[in-house]
């Protein structure tokens, strides 16, 4: 085979070579005054081309020159073609009757350029209530800072400010920062998200709320009342934010089915002390939704934490030990038509189911608590709505041990009844008026909150 | 409970079973659900996420959404910030990729159109406005034909094997809509240089095609409903320059129109505004008859 190609080849180029003698033959033998002339011809030649190059050149930079004029004085959108026209080697002009011109898409809709969105939250109230809110307790449970009765008089709650934007292609950043009645300013919620993984899959990591519940992963400001109902304030000190890491995975179906966990650092309380080497908290959580028909829809919840906490002190009272919070939640939503803004109903309800296993105070415990709050807000008219939240807890089970120390409920149920009417300017504007018996004491106490906030930059849909 | 758990998740699962067709479409509002319909014919299942009664600015972000959305190869939408107060909310909740905004799956008819009243200032003090312009496109048909020519192409690009399939639709789609537009406007003819009043600043393209002359609207300012004062201003306008009739749309609140209509001795319209709007109003086409057929009755009498 291989002998076969070579032999072949050999002829060919023997062949080329000759024919190469043979061409530049003449040449050699050309006399002296014949090179002369032929070197005179190449330097014509020479000159010629070098004219007709300089011409060229010129008639490019004429044409760059007119197309650059034509550019500063068309508008963008022309420019590109006056080039293309000014060119001479261009091809020959369009048609007088232009071809039916192709949709170009303008860039879609954004937010703000590469700015990130920022929008700004502003809270105020004024407080009226005839207990003090500093010295007010549930008994049965500890009562941490921050699940307290709003503070009596003027305040502006939580006015926040929230950043957010996508980083990238890929991931999503928001950070939520929440200025308190104190001047003190925290990181509510400060993370990154997955965008685009596909497959129903969403991963968020850093500080944020967590996904339990039907309230808790939404700001006080996206809340249906001025405070969070009594389960919220004694079992997840109004909600349970904490560094961690979250993922989400929405099911391929056509009612809406999620599955959630998460995995919390364990600082919040009903955490504390970041028990498991700064692991303590995990979560699972499923959620399923759908239309009824064209006027109403629902969602419904089940969740679970389990917390560990290290030596957690909520006002002098120390408890070690596990925690386990379960979490039933059902919403039903009405819009006649599905048109919510002439008249809407939103009736929500959570159960709460909680145990704590552990050491309180010195003495080993092992008891239950329960909760559950029911609400209704509906809009009769444009922009005015009215509300009713009715709310209680219970204690069980506890060892008689601790009779006297905060975790006694005094054989009392904690409860709260709460009315509200709300007045919105627009969806960006609020008012609200909301009174509350409050009978989660011995003694019963009335709260009556005015309340606006308001929301301005772009703010982002709200969520069902 | 638990039966209920189970059949629950039965029909979850029931549901999941995929259906055979090539192209998965959310369309955001009805007319490009049937505009998908015409140009996609059996390669596209359509989704339509709002009905032809309801508000397209103000619709709840529901589970029910999220779960439509999130199966979706394409969403066909107007833009033009038409949709921001629950479309971003529902596409960030699916993590689909397909239809993040951008991604050729995200598909805008108002990208295609010159958007009218683009706002010169932007404040919200100015009320619900769009910063591209005025969204609602679908009032001139004419706009159809120059989406319904994108629309191919975006299906051609995520279905290449569909390709000529969409194409031979678009032509067919584009040679009955051209006449009816012909017909339509043949018809119209006597709404030219009409005088009315409109409830909401919907209606800009429709007024633009068949010459209608809008003297007042009865919002303030767009998105923001009447108070008592504006109405006796608007009185006021319609005494100067009288009007003929005053349109809204299906959702749009009757009383304002209403009131005015009262006021003035003139009729008050519902429009059908798209497929689905009023019961005659079912598919494209039947969408303008209706349209020119009430537009003619009321300028009639």
């Amino acid at each position: 085979m291989f002998g076969d190609h070579y032999r072949t080849k050999v002829p060919i180029g023997a062949l080329a070579g000759a024919s190469l003698l043979c061409l530049s033959a003449p040449a050699l033998a050309a006399p002296a005054d014949d090179l002369a002339t032929i070197r005179d011809e190449i330097m014509k030649l020479r000159q010629d081309y070098e004219m007709k190059i300089k011409d060229l050149e010129e008639r490019l930079q004429k044409a760059q020159a007119d197309a650059d004029a034509a550019k500063a004085a068309a508008a963008a959108a022309q420019a590109a073609q006056s080039t293309v026209a000014a060119a001479p080697s261009a091809a020959p002009p369009p048609p007088p009757t232009a071809p039916e011109p192709l949709p170009t898409p303008r860039a879609p809709a954004a937010l703000n350029a590469l700015n990130p969105v920022i929008a700004a939250v502003l809270n105020g109230m004024v407080t009226t209530n005839s207990r003090n809110p500093d010295t007010a307790r549930i008994p049965g449970f500890s009562l941490p800072e921050e699940a307290r009765n709003v503070p009596r008089g003027f305040s502006i709650g939580e006015s926040e400010v929230a950043l957010s934007a996508n980083i990238d292609p890929f991931l999503f950043g928001s950070l939520n920062l929440s200025f308190g009645n104190d001047n003190s300013l925290s990181v509510e919620e400060g993370y990154i998200q997955t965008t685009g993984l596909g497959g129903g899959f969403t991963i968020k990591g850093g500080r944020f709320f967590s996904g339990i519940g039907y309230i808790n992963d939404r700001h006080a400001h996206d809340w249906s009342f001025s405070d969070a109902p009594l389960p919220y304030r004694v079992f997840l000190n109004n909600q349970y934010g904490d560094d961690g890491i979250q993922a989400r995975w929405l099911a391929p179906t056509n009612i809406f089915l999620e599955f959630g966990t998460e995995w919390f650092r364990g600082d919040a309380f009903p955490a504390a002390g970041a028990a498991n080497g700064g692991k303590g908290t995990v979560t699972a959580f499923v959620h399923a939704g759908s239309d009824i028909n064209d006027s109403s829809s629902w969602l419904a919840g089940l969740s679970y934490l389990h917390a560990r906490s290290n030596a957690r002190d909520v006002e002098g009272d120390s408890f070690t030990g596990k925690d386990d919070l379960g979490i039933a939640s059902a919403v039903y939503k009405w819009a006649p038509g599905g048109n919510p803004v002439v008249r809407n109903l939103v009736v929500s309800a959570e159960y709460f189911f909680g145990h704590e296993d552990g050491v309180f105070n010195g003495v080993p415990v092992d008891y239950d608590h329960t909760g559950w709050y029911a609400q209704a807000v509906y809009q009769f008219m444009p922009r005015w709505s009215a509300g009713v939240r009715y709310a209680q807890l219970r204690t069980e089970d506890l060892d008689p041990l601790l009779a006297g120390s905060t975790l006694d409920d005094l054989g009392r149920i904690p409860r709260a009844v709460t009315g509200l009417l709300e007045y919105d300017t627009t969806e960006f504007g609020r008012f609200r008026l909301q009174y509350t018996h409050d009978m989660s004491d011995i003694k019963s106490a009335d709260q009556l909150i005015f309340q606006y906030t308001v929301i301005y930059g772009p703010h982002g849909a709200h969520r069902y | 409970m638990r039966t209920m758990m189970i059949g629950a998740v039965l029909l979850a699962l029931g549901a999941a079973t995929p259906a055979y067709a090539n192209l998965n479409v959310f369309a955001c509002e009805p007319e490009w659900g049937a505009l998908s319909t015409e140009i996609g014919g059996d390669k596209v299942s359509v989704y339509t996420a709002t009905t032809g009664g309801q508000d397209p600015h103000q619709v709840q972000a529901r589970p029910g959404l999220i779960a439509r959305a999130r199966n979706a190869d394409i969403s066909v939408c107007t833009g033009a910030e038409l949709e921001i107060a629950w479309l971003p909310a529902i596409v960030a909740q699916t993590s689909n990729p397909k239809i993040r905004p951008g991604a050729p799956g995200a598909f805008e008819a108002s990208a295609f159109v010159t958007l009218l009243e683009v706002p010169a200032r932007l404040d919200r003090a100015e009320g619900d406005i769009h910063a591209q312009g005025n969204p609602h496109i679908q009032t001139d048909p004419r706009n159809l034909l120059i989406v319904a020519k994108a629309l191919t192409d975006r299906f051609s690009h995520l279905d290449p094997p569909n390709a000529s399939t969409y194409a031979s639709r678009l032509a067919d789609f584009t040679t009955r809509w051209q006449a009816a537009i012909a017909k339509w406007t043949a018809q119209a003819a006597p709404l030219k240089g009409v005088p009315i009043v409109v409830s909401h600043l919907s209606w800009r393209y429709m007024e633009d095609w068949l010459g209608l002359k809008r003297v007042v609207a009865l919002e303030p300012k767009p998105g923001v409903p009447p108070s008592a004062g504006y109405l006796a201003q608007v009185v006021d306008t319609l005494q100067k320059t009288p009007a003929k009739f005053v349109i809204r749309s299906a959702y749009e609140d009757s009383r304002p129109s209403l009131f005015i209509a009262d006021k003035m001795h003139m009729q008050a319209v519902v429009m059908p505004f798209t497929v689905g709007g009023t019961p005659e109003a079912k598919d494209l086409f039947s969408l303008y008859d209706d349209t020119i057929n009430r537009l003619l009755a009321a300028a009639k009498g």
